[in-house]
């Protein structure tokens, strides 16, 4: 008999975010991601396979039918597309890069999660010591940071809505620091 | 908080950062090298009171290595650049720096 084997979020059984007006979290489901590291003409051609475009330009992201491409470093991004997608992107990746390259699958070591509202900033700014104004943290940047004690892809996709992108071990530390820091915009 | 400038980040807090101790220590090759030097390679350092030229990690931002010349004494980052340039002149730039505060101190 073949066991059963049932996929577990990393927020499931989580005490629920506290959501307000002002601010929410909601975790983003599971998505496929792949961790890409090559030279800048590598990611050119996965580019072109993978819809998104892979920025040059430092701290932007790339967004187009449902995928983005996030740059974490000057030869690393990473690479977000629908749940399921991620063999297809794997196969796509070998399939246009020549060169010695990396993409590994990282779909189940992060968690994502949503948090929005006008109180966002400051929710995060509680853990988070970046400066998030828009003139210094503008709509479409992303770049590795910490919260609290956590490591996180920060993605700003809107004037108040991020996108938090979390080792899956992390989820209860990461949903918990944000609960607490949002108690004060009850 | 303190914020050092990653030369592709920008200016960012410097928990992002990892020192990784003294820069342009070269491994010299363990044939023809002498215990002595060998050992000196391995665990001397110049621990200066005033500039060193150190190696710094953004590991939570870019990931990436790079140089930084920082007082030791006042903790001021007073140059950052690319791992493999040359290393800069560090009495110039104490001197700078010298004549720098000594500006500020005659304006106030």
């Amino acid at each position: 008999m073949t066991p059963e084997i049932k996929r577990v979020g990393a927020f499931e059984g989580l005490p629920a975010f506290p959501a307000t007006s002002r601010v929410k979290a909601v975790p983003t489901g599971p998505l496929a991601r792949i961790l890409f590291r090559g030279s800048p003409a590598a990611a050119a051609s996965v580019s072109a396979v993978f819809g998104a475009p892979l920025s040059t330009v430092p701290m932007r992201a790339g967004e187009a039918g449902g995928r983005a491409a996030l740059w974490l470093g000057p030869d690393e991004w990473l690479l977000i597309g629908r749940d399921g997608e991620g063999e297809a992107i794997l196969a796509a990746i070998a399939g246009a890069v020549a060169e010695p390259h990396s993409a590994v699958d990282v779909g189940h070591r992060n968690t994502g999660l949503v948090l929005s509202g006008a109180r966002a900033v400051d929710v995060l700014n509680a853990g988070c010591p970046l400066d998030l104004h828009p003139s210094a943290f503008p709509i479409g940047m992303c770049t590795r940071t910490l919260l609290g004690k956590a490591e996180i892809v920060l993605w700003r996709q809107a004037a108040d809505r991020f996108h938090i992108e979390g080792w899956r071990s992390f989820a209860p530390y990461l949903l918990g620091f944000l609960a607490e820091a949002a108690r004060e915009y009850a | 908080m303190l914020l050092i400038t990653c030369p592709i980040c920008g200016p960012r807090p410097e928990i992002e950062f990892r020192n990784m101790g003294e820069a342009h220590i070269a491994r010299p090759t363990p044939e023809g090298t002498s215990d002595d030097d060998m050992a000196a390679f391995l665990y001397l350092r110049s621990n200066p009171k005033g500039l060193i030229a150190e190696r710094w990690r953004h590991v939570h931002g870019c990931a990436r290595f790079f140089n930084a010349v920082r007082h030791t004494v006042t903790d001021k980052f007073v140059t950052v650049y690319e791992v493999g340039a040359p290393k800069p002149d560090l009495a110039a730039l104490a001197a700078d720096l010298a004549a720098d505060l000594a500006a500020r101190e005659a304006g106030r």
